[in-house]
């Protein structure tokens, strides 16, 4: 694609670029604005009486973070923990949290034609804490709406979890 | 071209604020009988500095009192005016009328009509009475035109302008006053139209009054700071202070635990280094940590205010108070240089406030009862501050009549609570601070309602304090404050449990041991303490964590014994790792509150270890057979 014609695209619709990740074999997504820092996982705090997903707190340069686990959350995946595990950290709505997930791929650029609506999930998924689909390179890739998923946290993750993956 | 005005007023306001309490400390400092010029000079700099930023703004009932109470304070360091008692009483009741007006326009609510106008008639009686019919004249001529000012500005609010016309001849307006002389604001520069001729600017400014010395106020008034302020005796020293925003100084005091916990990661990693590298690093090391050290304690410092930021105002309280009650008494305040955290200094108002009320009105005996006791005449309330160790000890001491023991066993019979004739004096000291409680035999306006005590103790455990009495019948009483030094670093017994570590306050912890199978008792499917002849609850720290891998039996770890405010109970942990302080970091910054906890830290290997809360761990494993503490 030739410089003018992306400079063309550019002028009539609008893009955002995604960060993809995998979860076990699956392709998602978020909006690489809610980045703060990709990290290798390491040894967690332990939090009582928090949920599975919840794998504790680190020490982020002095901000205490909780971090989640993706893959068990989204209930896709082995959640294993080695030196290729990768922390996406997140800098949402003032808050810093990491999300563990199995390896991080790409960034995407997307147009808002190229995001379809999600189908109905079921009972597994909730819709409502997703951009939608893309089509990425024949593969199938979930945009996560990451923020509408940390907005709901506080107590909102914990409800949460009860909802989308029964635990 | 605008400028919104608005902006501004955030500062004037504070600059006010601390105007207004110059004054009152200058005022209180004064004696009547050879009254220092210096300080007359300051009180009238200060009055003019408000006068000059509220009409700027556009504060007319400030201007309007202040110009005022100005001409009164010219008089005096004039020599043309007699400093009486009477004259301070009204400056001081001018004060609380002025900070009144000004808390009124901070908040955007009415302004004490009503109480201006009383101050100002009765300032103004006070000035026609002592003068002369030429000095009333003159005086009438500089109210005429200083209104004629006021009115132009209201009228057109070009504000501004004026000070560009008038040029180095105005000092400043008095917003920003501690500049020194010509420097105007920056908004004034932007000001470009300009409907006044020079004459108008000075009939503003120079009244016939302060023109006898036209440039007394900024030139060489460097700016008195109130943060830093000195004893009352040796007013007058002077230092230099910038504000600054204290989440700037939060942020420095989080980024500062960030370079301790580096440079100790570091220390770690330098061990590991052999030979003549390992040497040199090392060297450099310790250097570094001399450094961080001193960083640390100097970011520490600057969020430590001296109390005399609190303490100044109660030769106020006292003044007031002991006027209203017919009694005497003299305040003595000492270590007021002590410092400690801000956040502490703001919630110790109210307590103290009550206390000394306390002092003057229950403790300090009328003069009559006094002289009869064989005592002096002025009753003594002493306030002391004093560090000892990491905790800062306020007291408030007074030679009156104590505490009454009859009277509080007889009340707290009253109150239904659980007494008897042989409890400790110090038990029954304790039982003035259960809510409801007075032994005033009637309720005045200063205190008697009872609300007062359980406050004071409920405020000053809210900041991780603790008070205590001392008294003795006929020769006074004295309340012991014990503070920590500051909330951001608690004193702490690191634990491990399984592969987690975490950490005790120091404070809860009363001792630790290895229990032996002698000492373990059950009921139901309890575990039960038995030390010295008393059933302690046992709770298993790895259990309520949710740790994996702990020791399960007691008698092969260690058991510590904590004291929270309501219970008492041991806990179980596999080993002490030592003692150390640790900087408390929020959990619910990025995450949630968490049961037990009261917070984390960053241990020095960069690993989070959560700090336990004794209170609320106590709550979340309530078994109901914690033994209740009732106080």
């Amino acid at each position: 694609m030739s410089e003018a014609a992306l400079q063309h695209i550019e002028n009539t619709t609008s893009h955002r670029e995604f960060l993809s990740f995998v979860l076990g074999e699956e392709h998602y997504a978020l909006d690489i604005t809610t980045v703060k820092e990709i990290r290798g996982y390491e040894q967690v705090t332990k939090i009582a009486n928090a949920p599975a997903f919840m794998k504790g707190v680190i020490n982020l340069r002095g901000d205490i973070v909780p971090i989640v686990d993706l893959r068990i959350k989204f209930n896709v995946g082995e959640p294993t923990y080695n030196e290729f595990t990768i922390v996406i950290m997140l800098h949402v709505h003032g808050r810093i949290m990491g999300i563990v997930v199995d390896g991080v791929s790409d960034v995407v650029r997307l147009a808002d034609d190229d995001i379809l609506p999600p189908p109905e999930f079921g009972v597994t998924f909730d819709s409502k804490y997703l951009h939608g689909l893309a089509d990425v390179d024949s593969t199938m890739v979930i945009l996560v709406n990451i923020e509408s998923l940390i907005a709901s946290n506080e107590l909102g993750l914990v409800e949460m979890t009860s909802q989308t993956s029964g635990e | 071209m605008s400028i919104d005005i608005k902006q501004f007023h955030g500062v004037f306001f504070d600059e006010s604020d601390e105007h207004i309490q110059e004054m009152e400390r200058q005022l209180m400092a004064l004696d009547p009988a050879s009254p220092d010029a210096e300080a007359l000079h300051s009180v009238f700099r200060s009055a003019h500095s408000i006068k000059g930023g509220s009409g700027i703004f556009g504060f007319d009932a400030l201007t309007n009192l202040t110009h005022v109470m100005e001409n009164l304070l010219d008089r005096a360091r004039n020599g043309q005016q007699q400093v009486t008692t009477d004259i301070v009483d009204l400056l001081l009741s001018t004060l609380d009328v002025l900070n009144d007006t000004l808390q009124a326009y901070r908040n955007d609510s009415d302004v004490p009509q009503e109480a201006i106008e009383a101050a100002i008639s009765a300032l103004e009686a006070c000035l026609c009475a002592d003068n002369t019919a030429q000095v009333a004249v003159e005086d009438n001529q500089s109210a005429n035109t200083e209104d004629d000012g006021f009115g132009f500005f209201d009228d057109d609010n070009e504000l501004c302008g004026q000070t560009e016309n008038a040029g180095d001849d105005i000092e400043g307006f008095g917003l920003f006053a501690p500049l020194p002389e010509g420097e105007s604001p920056e908004d004034t520069e932007d000001c470009a139209s300009s409907k006044h001729n020079d004459d108008d600017g000075f009939g503003f400014f120079e009244t016939p009054a302060i023109s006898k010395e036209p440039e007394p106020v900024s030139a060489s008034t460097p700016k008195q700071t109130i943060r830093k302020p000195v004893k009352t005796s040796s007013s007058g020293k002077e230092a230099a202070s910038i504000r600054v925003d204290t989440t700037k100084v939060d942020a420095m005091v989080n980024l500062v635990g960030e370079l301790v916990i580096t440079q100790s990661m570091l220390s770690m990693v330098g061990q590991e280094v052999d030979g003549q590298v390992g040497e040199r690093l090392q060297l450099a090391i310790d250097e570094l940590q001399r450094n961080t050290r001193e960083i640390q304690e100097s970011v520490m410092s600057m969020r430590m205010l001296p109390l005399n930021m609190t303490f100044n105002r109660f030769p106020r309280v006292v003044r007031d108070l002991s006027a209203k009650l017919g009694k005497k008494v003299t305040l003595h305040i000492e270590g007021g240089a002590t410092e400690i955290d801000k956040s502490l200094i703001e919630k110790l108002v109210d307590p103290l406030t009550h206390l000394v009320r306390n002092s003057i009105d229950h403790g300090i005996e009328t003069v009559e009862k006094r002289v009869a006791a064989g005592k002096t005449e002025s009753g003594n309330v002493i306030l002391k501050a004093s560090q000892r160790g990491s905790s800062i000890i306020i007291s408030i001491t007074d030679d009156g009549a104590g505490l009454n023991r009859e009277r509080i066993l007889e009340k707290a019979s009253q109150n239904h609570l659980p007494v008897s004739d042989d409890m400790a004096d110090a038990d029954v000291w304790q039982l003035i601070f259960q809510p409801g409680f007075s032994t005033a035999s009637e309720v005045t306006d200063v205190s008697g309602r009872g609300v007062g005590m359980d406050v004071v103790r409920r405020n000053i455990e809210s900041i991780g304090g603790r008070i205590e009495i001392e008294s003795t019948a006929g020769e006074g009483s004295a309340f012991f404050i014990h503070l920590p030094l500051t909330l951001a670093i608690v004193d702490g017994m690191c634990v491990s449990v399984g592969d987690q570590i975490f950490v005790i306050p120091l404070l809860n912890v009363i001792e630790s041991f290895q229990p032996l199978p002698e000492q373990l008792k059950t009921l139901g499917n309890e575990q039960l303490l038995w030390i010295r002849d008393q059933y302690w609850p046992l709770v298993h720290l790895h259990n309520h964590m949710q740790v994996d891998g702990a020791i399960q039996t007691p008698t092969e770890g260690i058991v510590v014994l904590l004291e929270s405010s309501k219970k008492r109970y041991g806990v179980l942990i596999d080993s002490l790792m030592g003692q150390q302080q640790v900087v408390i970091k929020s959990l619910e910054q990025h995450y949630k509150k968490v049961d037990g906890v009261a917070g984390a830290t960053i241990m020095g290997d960069g690993k989070v270890a959560m700090i336990l809360d004794a209170d609320s761990l106590a709550d979340a494993c309530t078994t109901g057979i914690s033994e209740e503490l009732t106080a």
